[in-house]
């Protein structure tokens, strides 16, 4: 037994080093590679210390399962990267579910005292309550991410009371769970307390709008590491608390900074509603007529970049739908070429989950160095002769630091409308997910261009071949 | 509808209504078009350019302007020599004139079109708005003009624009004064200083401080508040005491510096005179004096409209024609104005022309409809430059930021005081084997917290993926319950193992996949 203890602390030692690797680009790989030492330092220790019988089943299940995932991870396009990781979360909620429940079941343990039992009772209960909100909660975002179910948030009539009732309810049955677990039942409670859990986290999610959906990728990345903890609690397993406390902390952090660059309450991203216009229908635009938009064409497009000398581009969600990276990535190659700078400026918030739209550069093979963050190239847009806008909105509307009233006031964003020219790629004149008019499209140095991003980039690059 | 460009008869106009491509853009439009044989050679594009770009070349002058629906042309009509005819005998009822026509100065020439019935729609009188920019003519000939009157300084001023230190000795830069930040003006600044001139400029509107100094110009201040700024982002006529301390500016200036170039204009009145016979005295002898405004009378008093005269050592230039000297690239903008308006007055692209008085633009620029003048047009409503900016705004902002460090200081102590009560309880009654795990747990959770702050935010999605992939450790608990004698908990260990596989696979997989395409 002692071997294996001491096999869980390196593997322990090797997740912190995982996680530390991915501080820069250089040593993420072999962070990478730590993280699957650790995984199979404990999986053999496990195996080797720990089971006894029925190995069948065991190979059997670790071979069908790692084949799925290998193939899974193979064949995902990087624009589904969080449908993926949504999915992937729901499994880590239904392996928690399902231990817990296993656990119940096989009465394994003795316990020195009553208390004793009722904690582990509750570790039990808990386990299972968050394992089923992270299932439930993933498989809606996993929904929404991949567009079988609408982007738009559910919001029942009075859903925080909902939420507080099924809260009571789940606290009340932990109770009677309790009681009845002390004399040897219990089973009943359990299950509708599951249910319960189930109902809350799709409700949870339901009421989440698109803009916020990189907040919940990451929160459920959190609560499935919580989860992992809690079933450590309950099987006495250090190595399970310590890693589920990685990642629900990993998670948590991440949620943080989404909501920082949303300049957003957590509470009020799970609370739900926005996106919909909910309360602050697009705060009476001062002066309603905006004015009039510049569009130009692809020919026009090519002209001003091939005049430019420094060239930043802030892509959006829009560019993985249109999936225009690569074709980005040729006008890129194209401009560096002919001496010009060329810089990617991301938002914290772009795309559908955090650090969505670095993979989807590194994927089209930008290079890494010439992607920057939004505080590292922020103060850069007044030299900046033209910044290339495609497919995001939000996240470069002047209101958020002009005007107080709007429903984004105070969100951090890249102030394209600094640089000389901007030029903005749209399929049309709709709103963004915050459903706030951006002054941007109507600003003197602002060129619109119009139409799918990638088409419009396809002719952008005839046409700058042929400048 | 048909559009026939024909030969300017102005003398020395060299410019032309539209070019080759240009004319080829028109025609998606749905307009066909007809050129003058020879309209072109000024600006450099022969007959055979219109042809390839799908025009018809048209010898007979009079044939062209009676065949055709659409007239367009750059200067406004007058008398054709050859034809010894006046060009208005040559319009007929129902044809559209497109040109520019200083309506306020030739109201006989409106009675003539509108006698005619001949809709017209002068270039010059486009609205100064956003959306008019893009036939905004006046401007692109402005711009061409404060471009052009650096070059003829250069060419009339026997010195170098751009300082040097050779080994013969010391070159000073020359210094330029361009009075009137415009569009002509700002271009002006823009050439003398790409030619190294040390450049100051001068306007009544303080509000053009900014543009003047973002082309690298010196904005020279007078300490004298008044609005300079008219309808339509034009300038009006100032108070005298105003006039009074930017001459006694215009003075000291003119003993100082090599070149002056005015581009002064008020819409509707004569050119101010702003450099007087005895500024002009008091230069250095070789300045040059480049007036813009020469057509309108001129800013200096000794501008003499069209000509260069030499007065008191001073070269004073009052070319009225300086678009015209670079005439392929004004015939190009201009041509690319006229497509611009007639695209929004066409707007099904079937070649048909509508005069649609609810669009503004049209509306300023239509100074004649079939036989009524509807010169001038009530005033437009927005100026292209605010007149006064709210300055309200940083104040409330300020109040929620102090009013918002408050609240997270209370939360703060609340959730400390929280934590602390929580602690207090599961020490009181847990059992130690579970305060042990506890321990484990706090600090696991500030590692986590620690490391993960040092990730860059460019691998988020990595560490998602990574962290769902180690997330995957529950699969120990799998393990620990499949070797069960219970065959349901072996089978649900089982579907554990079979899931979390699943994730660790894929996780660390899909993770390693993405790492790999991050490179320099």
């Amino acid at each position: 037994m002692g071997i294996v203890i001491t096999s869980y602390i390196a593997a322990a030692v090797l997740f912190i080093l995982a996680l530390g690797g991915l501080s820069n680009q250089e040593s993420a790989r072999r962070g990478n590679l730590f993280g699957m030492l650790g995984m199979a330092v404990a999986l053999a220790a496990t195996v080797l210390g720990v089971v006894t019988a029925n190995h069948a089943v065991l190979i059997g299940a670790l071979v069908i399962g790692g084949a799925i995932g290998l193939v899974a991870a193979r064949r995902v396009q990087m624009t589904q990267m969080p449908e993926l990781v949504a999915i992937l979360h729901s499994l880590v909620g239904l392996a928690a579910v399902l231990v817990g429940f296993a656990n119940f079941l096989g009465h394994s343990a003795e316990f020195t005292s009553d208390a004793a039992k009722t904690i582990h009772d509750i570790e039990t209960y808990l386990g299972i309550l968050i394992g089923a909100v992270t299932l439930s909660g993933s498989v809606i975002a996993f929904g929404k991410l991949s567009g079988s179910i609408g982007g738009k948030p559910l919001t029942l009539p009075a859903r925080h009371w909902l939420n507080l009732i099924v809260l009571l309810l789940v606290v009340w049955f932990g109770r009677s769970f309790v009681i009845e677990s002390a004399a040897g039942d219990g089973l009943l409670p359990l299950i509708i307390m599951t249910g319960l859990a189930l109902l809350f986290g799709v409700h949870m999610v339901m009421a989440i709008g698109g803009a916020d959906m990189p907040v919940v990728v990451s929160m459920l990345n959190s609560y499935s590491g919580w989860a992992a903890s809690a079933t450590g609690f309950m099987l006495n397993n250090d190595l399970l608390i310590v890693t589920g406390a990685l990642v629900g902390s990993s998670g948590a952090i991440l949620s943080y900074i989404m909501c920082q660059a949303m300049n957003r309450k957590f509470l009020s991203v799970i609370a739900g509603g926005f996106g919909t216009g909910d309360g602050a229908a697009p705060a009476a635009t001062p002066g309603a007529s905006q004015g009039e938009t510049v569009s130009v064409d692809a020919v026009e497009t090519a002209a001003l970049l091939a005049e430019a000398k420094d060239v930043v581009i802030v892509p959006g969600y829009g560019m993985a739908v249109a999936q225009a990276q690569h074709v980005v990535f040729e006008i890129t190659k194209l401009l560096r070429d002919r001496g010009v700078k060329v810089r990617f400026a991301i938002h914290p918030v772009a795309g559908r989950m955090p650090g969505h739209m670095n993979v989807l550069l590194a994927e089209a093979k930008v290079p890494y160095d010439i992607v920057f963050e939004m505080d590292e190239i922020n103060e850069d847009f007044p030299d900046v002769d033209v910044s290339i806008v495609i497919g995001a909105n939000d996240i470069v509307n002047p209101s958020a630091e002009d005007e107080p009233n709007s429903p984004i006031a105070g969100m951090p964003v890249l102030q394209v409308w600094k640089g000389k020219t901007t030029i903005v790629l749209k399929r049309g004149m709709a709103t963004g997910y915050a459903g706030v008019e951006n002054p941007l499209f109507f600003r003197e140095n602002t060129r619109m261009l119009f139409g799918d991003a990638k088409k419009s980039l396809d002719a952008v690059l005839k046409a700058l071949r042929e400048v | 509808m048909k559009i026939g460009v024909p030969r300017e008869i102005h003398d020395g106009e060299m410019r032309v209504a539209t070019t080759p491509e240009v004319a080829t853009q028109l025609q998606k439009l749905g307009f066909a078009v007809s050129i003058e044989s020879g309209a072109g050679a000024g600006s450099n594009f022969d007959d055979e350019a219109y042809r390839r770009a799908g025009a018809t070349v048209v010898a007979d002058t009079r044939a062209l302007w009676a065949d055709s629906d659409i007239i367009l042309k750059v200067r406004p009509p007058a008398h054709h020599p050859q034809l010894n005819a006046d060009e208005t005998t040559l319009l007929r009822e129902g044809q559209v004139l497109i040109s520019f026509l200083w309506p306020a100065q030739r109201p006989d020439l409106l009675d003539r079109l509108a006698k005619a019935g001949v809709t017209t729609l002068a270039m010059d009188s486009v609205p100064r708005i956003s959306r008019a920019q893009k036939m905004d003519a006046l401007s692109s000939m402005a711009n061409i003009g404060g471009y052009r009157a650096v070059i003829e300084a250069a060419q009339h001023f026997g010195r170098f624009f751009t300082g040097q230190i050779t080994a013969a000795g010391r070159i000073p830069p020359a210094k330029v004064l361009v009075i009137g930040a415009g569009v002509a003006g700002l271009a002006a600044i823009g050439a003398a200083r790409s030619l190294g001139a040390i450049v100051r400029a001068f306007d009544t509107r303080p509000e053009v401080k900014e543009q003047v100094e973002s082309m690298d110009g010196e904005f020279l201040m007078l300490d004298f508040k008044e609005e300079g700024g008219g309808v339509g982002g034009y300038a009006k006529t100032m108070s005298p005491e105003f006039i009074k301390a930017e001459m006694a500016l215009f003075a000291t200036q003119a003993k100082d510096v090599d070149i002056i170039i005015t581009t002064a204009l008020i819409p509707g009145k004569p050119a101010p005179k702003l450099i007087t016979a005895e500024m002009v005295a008091s230069m250095k002898a070789g300045s040059v004096i480049v007036d813009l405004a020469a057509e309108q009378g001129g800013n200096c008093e000794l501008t003499v409209p069209g000509q260069v005269v030499k007065r008191e050592g001073v070269t004073i230039i009052g070319y009225t024609d300086l678009p015209s000297r670079l005439a392929a690239q004004s015939s190009q903008l201009y041509a690319t104005n006229l497509r611009h308006l007639l695209t929004d007055m066409c707007p099904k692209k079937d070649g048909q022309l509508v005069v649609d008085f609810a669009d503004e633009v049209v509306r300023g620029a239509t100074v004649v409809k079939g036989h009524e003048i509807t010169w001038p047009p009530p005033p437009p409503k927005l100026s292209a430059v605010p007149a006064v900016k709210p300055a309200a705004a940083p104040a409330p902002a300020a109040h929620g930021g102090a009013a918002k460090k408050s609240d997270s200081a209370t939360s703060m102590i609340v959730a400390s005081v929280i934590a602390g009560a929580a602690l207090l309880g599961i020490g009181a009654t847990a059992p130690p084997e579970f305060i042990q795990h506890f321990t484990v747990f706090v600090l696991a959770v500030f590692i986590g917290y620690m490391v993960v702050w040092n990730v860059k935010p460019a691998l988020h999605t990595p560490l998602m993926s990574v962290t769902n992939a180690i997330s995957s450790i529950i699969i120990i608990g799998g393990l620990m319950q499949i070797s069960s004698s219970q065959p349901v908990v072996m089978w649900v260990a089982g579907l554990t193992v079979l899931l979390t596989s699943i994730n660790i696979a894929g996780g660390f997989a899909v993770t390693q996949r993405m790492l790999e395409m991050f490179r320099k």
